[in-house]
């Protein structure tokens, strides 16, 4: 019995029309697609984009040199040489990322103890020579400032969870 | 003083005498081509679209031709592979990794020479028609087994190897389902084939011929190496199979190969079972109603019908494992045309259906 | 008078890739002018008016058989120059062969005036309908035994030549194809309702 059952559903071709079927209706559904560059998706306050060094908003810069960040890179994108500024304070003369290398998860984030590197939401930049994936320190810092009121703003946001 | 005179009345004596026909014929041909080839490029596009709605998404929107989003994209695509290298690696056979585009285009064309696309216009009306098709199909192998081969890659070899088998494989079953329409036709020549289904829809052998139209249209599918049987170029195993190796137009060509064969299988499956030319509204209508009236309307109008279902296939079901292609080939397909060839004798027997008129 | 230069072109091309096909090096170049053989003799057929034949020989041969035999040469891993060692020295034998061939067709074609007749016969006879007709007509009644009997021994040589390559071996993981396409979804999947969380 059961084997005639199977004899018609499979010459009647039943599972395929019901495939086809299945996929008319989607044929028919309304479209889910985001037109990207006119219409974007919601983004979290805590998405990790293109990094930023910060500053204090007196001006000064926020990173000590400590290299917990270099430590803590997974994929040794971070590079970092210091030394005693005019002031007596501790300061970084060179602080490279090297976007090829970054994964893009955080950890320098999480390891600085002032808050001086940063990933920004910004998600939509590009390279079109070579030696512009090495984010060095002024790179850093002009993002830094110009971007201050979001990374501010996204902080504050995140500041209730942890 | 040089005289214009007899060297004109010669250039027009050739053209207008001997070589007239032969001229017209090949300009008839190369307009064809070209109208072939532009339905080729925007069936590209409207697989893009299709199988982009089937999943919910929009397909490509983004280049317009007359303020239609994406109608453009075929075109983009052209340009873009024109201006590739074509690479032929160093190992190569060169020649033959050369020659196998054109080996795999040539019978995908060569095809439309017997196709009616109504009742006067046909390139080569020849008694043999239908065998001619087959033999054309089953030509169409040798630019990808010579791709795969040539290339000296083991994907692009493994690729040949399959398609070279499974399209050995379908053409029995294919030319099994032609046998069937062979016998209701009573005539090789592809516009008897159409004329002798004249009479209104249900006099088109799609009804009495059923099992076989969908023989015919499945074998069509593997013959073409399309979802769900592209193990030929199946991605997920072999990379891209026979074409592993091609870039640029190169491999265009092997892009619309495998193109206009979904054409000419659509059209196919409309010529044979479908009714070609003739319209649905005969019989129904008065005969000397425009819509009554056979013409190319017809025939393209119902060319689309299988046209949207390969892409709606393709959406649809998952591919096929190697051992169930072969499976279904041989132990499912050959049977249901040997079958239904015995079913077709009886009604002949009893003179139902195509037959009545005997 | 175009389809006598059109004959001896294509003739002339059909002996050079015959030819070809011996003393090609590479075994799949040699499949392949084999293919073009088979091709051009159509064409030739073609001339003749024998277009069934024509494009049988292109359905059959070439769309099948050549296919096959590509596939199987193309696997091959052979050392030609091995294999072709001392092909020279076998010339005695071919200039035989080839002389005897020749010999029998010309007994044939211009001695015995066979081949003159039916070759007369095939042009003169204008046929009414296509030759597909003709030949389907004489084949299904004047000679149907010997073509049943041609399909029978085909058949028994193809059974045949399956039955003489199967060899079953153990540990072969052949899977049941047929059991696996009968397989139902109750028989694999379980549907569980589970409530879904609260949101909070």
């Amino acid at each position: 019995m059961q084997g005639i059952r199977n004899f018609f559903k499979t010459y009647f071709l039943l599972d395929l029309f019901a495939g086809m079927w299945l996929t008319w209706k989607g044929l028919l559904r309304p479209k889910v697609t985001i037109n990207y560059p006119e219409e974007k998706t919601p983004q979290s306050f805590r998405y990790r984009g293109l990094h930023a060094l910060r500053r204090y908003p007196n001006g000064e810069e926020r990173c000590i040199a400590c290299k917990l960040c270099e430590a803590a890179c997974p994929a040794l994108a971070i590079t970092i040489e210091s030394d005693v500024a005019n002031d007596g304070t501790r300061r970084t003369t060179r602080y490279d990322i090297d976007l090829f290398k970054c994964i893009y998860c955080g950890f320098c984030e999480e390891a600085c103890p002032v808050d001086a590197i940063v990933e920004t939401r910004i998600h939509e930049y590009h390279m079109e020579a070579r030696g512009e994936n090495i984010m060095s320190k002024d790179k850093l810092l002009a993002i830094g400032e110009r971007y201050e009121a979001m990374i501010a703003q996204d902080k504050a946001a995140d500041a209730p969870y942890r | 003083m040089w005289q214009w005179a007899p060297i004109r009345d010669w250039l027009s004596q050739l053209i207008t005498g001997y070589w007239a026909n032969p001229l017209l014929t090949a300009v008839q041909v190369l307009i064809t081509m070209i109208c072939i080839i532009l339905v080729m490029a925007f069936y590209t596009l409207a697989e893009r679209k299709v199988i982009g709605w089937i999943q919910s998404r929009r397909g490509p929107n983004r280049v317009d031709l007359l303020g239609i989003p994406g109608a453009a994209q075929p075109f983009a695509d052209v340009f873009k592979l024109i201006f590739k290298e074509i690479i032929v690696p160093t190992d190569a056979n060169q020649f033959l990794f050369r020659l196998a585009p054109f080996l795999a285009l040539i019978p995908a064309l060569a095809l439309w020479a017997v196709i009616p696309f109504s009742p006067e216009h046909v390139f080569a009306n020849v008694d043999a028609g239908l065998l001619y098709l087959l033999a054309m199909t089953s030509m169409g192998v040798y630019g990808i087994i010579l791709a795969g081969w040539a290339a000296n890659s083991k994907y692009a070899f493994l690729g040949a190897m399959r398609s070279a088998a499974q399209i050995v494989a379908y053409e029995i079953a294919m030319g099994f389902a032609l046998v069937g329409v062979l016998m209701a036709a009573r005539s090789l020549n592809i516009g008897e084939i159409v004329r002798s289904q004249s009479g209104g829809p249900l006099s088109w052998y799609w009804f009495w011929l059923m099992p076989l139209m969908f023989v015919y249209f499945i074998a069509g599918l593997a013959e073409t190496n399309r979802a769900p049987f592209d193990v030929a170029e199946g991605e997920s195993e072999i990379v891209a199979g026979f074409h592993v190796d091609y870039s640029g137009m190169a491999f265009a060509l092997f892009f619309i190969a495998e193109y206009v064969n979904m054409i000419t299988v659509s059209a196919l499956t409309v010529i044979f079972f479908l009714g070609g030319w003739l319209s649905p509204f005969q019989g129904y209508l008065p005969d000397d109603n425009l819509l009554a009236q056979p013409g190319f309307f017809w025939f393209g109008l119902k060319t689309l019908l299988p046209m949207f279902t390969f892409l709606w296939v393709r959406a649809t079901f998952p591919r096929y494992r190697y051992d169930q292609i072969m499976r279904l080939g041989w132990k499912a397909l050959i049977p249901v045309t040997l079958v239904w060839l015995l079913a077709e004798g009886l009604m002949a027997w009893f003179k139902v259906g195509p037959w009545k008129h005997l | 008078m175009f389809a006598t230069i059109l004959f001896y072109v294509f003739g002339t091309v059909l002996i050079g890739a015959a030819l070809g096909v011996v003393l090609a090096r590479n075994p799949v170049h040699s499949a392949l002018l084999l293919v073009l053989c088979f091709f051009d003799s159509a064409v030739i057929w073609l001339l003749l008016d024998a277009e069934f034949l024509a494009i049988t020989l292109v359905l059959v041969y070439v769309g099948a058989v050549m296919v096959l035999f590509l596939f199987v040469v193309m696997m091959l891993d052979v050392n030609i120059e091995e294999l072709r060692r001392g092909l020279a020295s076998y010339w005695p034998l071919a200039v035989a062969v080839a002389g005897f061939v020749i010999f029998a067709m010309i007994n044939v074609i211009v001695l015995r005036k066979l081949g003159g007749a039916a070759l007369a016969d095939a042009t003169s006879v204008a046929l009414p309908a296509s030759n597909t007709r003709a030949l389907g007509t004489v084949l299904f009644t004047r000679y149907a035994y010997p073509a049943q009997l041609a399909a029978a021994v085909l058949l028994v040589a193809s059974v045949a030549a399956i039955v003489l390559t199967l060899r079953s071996r153990k540990g072969r993981k052949h899977l049941d194809v047929a059991a696996q396409v009968a397989v139902r979804p109750q028989d694999r999947l379980r549907m569980i309702k589970m409530p879904g969380e609260k949101r909070t």
